[in-house]
């Protein structure tokens, strides 16, 4: 006792926790560029999602059944006999699109401004694993209410492990615990989306910022700025995360969840984009709807896969095409990190990529008729040539000089 | 800012461009009006009257509508309740799935949320599209459910429409043939009462799609006020911070 009671409560944690240890290098002593831009808000946003999805699930789990037989009819026990059930609900089902929404925007500010280069290679991996465990909780948190949408969703999805030649079948049958989507799968999706998944997600997402806070953030300019430090070492260009951005990121917060009270309160099925039409009637396996379409944050990939001729190469194209944005670090060799930088030529392979994500996102909700599949076609050779293009642009791309220091 | 709204606007402009979809049948406008308590009172009456004897609203509470349109708990009890049962029941069915499979070759869907998997429009066309059709087991038809099991329950109200067939000129110069309703024999209403008393039925379908909706509504204008008011005072903590930033 006494040895460090001069300095308070927080003296006594400090001898036994590095609180303030951390606090400093995450947060008051961690020095984050200061010329963040827009782009620069959907980091904190997604991870305020990620809160927000977490604690509004745990209160539908309260009351929620994951029982085919009562699974439907527990969803809407919570939007009528719970006391703001309705407002939990919909706050998770608007939560999840808009994760979707603010984690495409930060791909995308990591990919104009170069921050996915070295030495962020290790960043941007983490970061894509966070996505794909971020689409397997979607598929299978939508599969949970169990209406006709959820059940044909996850029927298609999971058959298309039976296209794998030799195992497919086994695999299908393994992954659903029955021949057709079943009370087991919904229990077992269940698990996986209560609890395994987001485990996984939290773990990875403590690595995704350990990992940034190692090397520091990038910026608009894709300068470094630790290469002009003062005398106490701290870059010139740099601000401390805590305060200067912790208020500007409220700012952002606040400014989302006004666009988010609009959803939630005013139009929760956006339409039928976040909440679809069909999945208000309860699952039946014996009625297929005449239209089964993925949400909206799946069909860039879903249309790819209907462009293929042959189910299994589908497939491998959609796969494909989310493993490609892995290898991303090592496809774009050029030195300039931000496109504010780089030439003309990248600059319109960026605008064919926002193109074609965007149009394969809207083909994959249509029906596939020879006109549309054409189209989804020349759209993923587009989504692909993006990508082969980025390994070539460089040798005859004009860049500009890259300033010293970051620009105001 | 410009180029930055245009990205935003890229990039979720795929949930509006083609939010709506339809299958091709023209619906007519149901123009329900949720704030309308009489209308809501009038179709929760049709409702357990022509519906609640087929189709159950199982996941709806006789008390929860009482409550929230204005309906007293006796007047409930003695008036709406028809099988016997406490307020605080679900709206369940009499008849067994069984007997209904064998008298419409279906079991009548459960219609709690019917109004949020058909939309307004639908139910408002739908049930007034009901005609004479010799060839059908139950004598009638509907014009946008062809060869649907359920029969023109209204059919007292509304009376017996028949097709008729005209041929118009469709856009490309063709002839194109177009079914449309009359009135062979008056109901106890005339065309506009009729249509009025299914926008009654239609917007009480809506209320019992999402009992919520009304609160949810008043709930968020609140809410939205309060960050607005929220986001002036981040602004300015945000400017004080940052003015020794250059």
């Amino acid at each position: 006792m006494g040895e460090k009671w001069d300095k308070g409560l927080l003296g006594w944690i400090d001898a036994r926790f590095p609180l303030s240890k951390m606090w400093n290098e995450h947060l008051a002593e961690y020095y984050a560029p200061k010329n963040f831009n827009f782009w620069y808000y959907f980091g904190s946003l997604a991870l305020m999602v990620l809160v927000l999805q977490i604690v509004t699930g745990i209160w539908l789990t309260m009351n929620y059944k994951p029982d085919a037989t009562l699974a439907f009819t527990s969803v809407e026990y919570i939007m009528r006999d719970v006391n703001w059930g309705w407002l939990i609900r919909y706050m998770h089902s608007t939560g999840a699109s808009m994760f979707f929404i603010v984690v495409y925007l930060h791909m995308f500010r990591g990919l104009i401004y170069g921050s996915f280069k070295k030495p962020r290679e290790l960043i941007w991996i983490f970061g894509m694993i966070i996505y794909v465990c971020l689409m397997a909780e979607a598929f299978m948190g939508y599969l949970l209410p169990w209406g006709q949408m959820s059940y044909w969703g996850a029927q298609v999805i999971i058959s298309l492990f039976g296209a794998i030649p030799g195992i497919g079948d086994a695999l299908a049958l393994w992954i659903r615990g029955d021949f057709v989507i079943a009370d087991a799968t919904l229990n077992r999706f269940f698990a996986f989306h209560v609890i395994a998944v987001p485990i996984v997600l939290l773990a990875l997402v403590v690595l995704h910022i350990l990992a940034l806070h190692e090397v520091g953030s990038n910026n608009p300019d894709g300068v470094d700025i630790k290469k002009y430090k003062d005398k106490n070492g701290i870059p010139l260009d740099g601000i401390p995360f805590h305060p200067y951005y912790t208020v500007k990121d409220i700012v952002g917060v606040v400014v989302f969840l006004i666009v988010f009270s609009i959803i939630v309160f005013f139009m929760p099925e956006m339409g039928g984009w976040f909440l679809e039409k069909d999945n208000f009637i309860p699952a039946d396996p014996l009625k297929t709807p005449e239209h089964i379409v993925p949400l909206w944050y799946f069909t860039p990939f879903y249309a790819i896969l209907r462009a293929v001729p042959d189910k299994f190469l589908g497939v491998v194209a959609m796969g494909a095409a989310i493993f490609v944005m892995f290898l991303l670090p090592w496809l774009d060799r050029s030195p300039v990190k931000s496109i504010r930088y780089r030439g003309g030529i990248y600059k319109i392979a960026i605008g064919v990529f926002v193109v074609s994500f965007i149009a394969l996102g809207y083909l994959g909700t249509q029906p596939a008729t020879p006109l549309y599949t054409n189209f989804a076609r020349f759209f993923s050779l587009l989504y692909f040539g993006f990508f082969a293009s980025l390994l070539v642009i460089p040798r005859f791309e004009k860049t500009k000089p890259v300033p010293d220091r970051v620009t105001s | 800012m410009k180029k930055q709204l245009i990205a935003i606007l890229l990039a979720v402009s795929p949930l509006w461009v083609f939010a709506a979809g339809g299958h091709g049948v023209q619906l007519d406008r149901a123009n329900i009006d949720p704030e309308n308590t009489q209308s809501l009172q009038r179709g929760a009456s049709l409702f357990v009257n022509y519906c609640l004897s087929c189709h159950s609203a199982s996941l709806m509470r006789f008390e929860h509508m009482g409550n929230d349109l204005g309906i007293d708990e006796t007047l409930v009890s003695e008036n709406l309740i028809f099988t016997g049962g406490k307020i605080g029941d679900l709206m369940t069915v009499a008849s067994s799935p069984a007997d209904s499979k064998v008298w419409f070759g279906t079991v009548p869907p459960d219609l709690t949320v019917i109004a949020r998997a058909r939309g307004v429009d639908w139910l408002y066309t739908y049930l007034r599209s009901f005609y004479r059709d010799d060839s059908r087991p139950i004598g009638t038809n509907n014009l946008i459910f062809p060869d649907v099991g359920m029969p023109n329950v209204l059919w007292e109200l509304q009376g017996e429409q028949q097709t008729v067939i005209t041929t118009v000129k469709g856009h490309d110069g063709k002839a194109v043939k177009e079914v449309s309703l009359e009135l062979v024999e008056p109901g106890l209403l005339t065309p506009t009462e009729f249509d009025r008393t299914v926008r009654d039925l239609v917007n009480y379908l809506d209320y019992m799609g999402e009992p919520a909706k009304h609160e949810r509504r008043e709930l968020g204008t609140k809410v939205i006020l309060f960050l607005l008011m929220f986001l002036v005072f981040a602004i300015l903590l945000k400017r004080e911070f940052w003015k020794d930033i250059h």
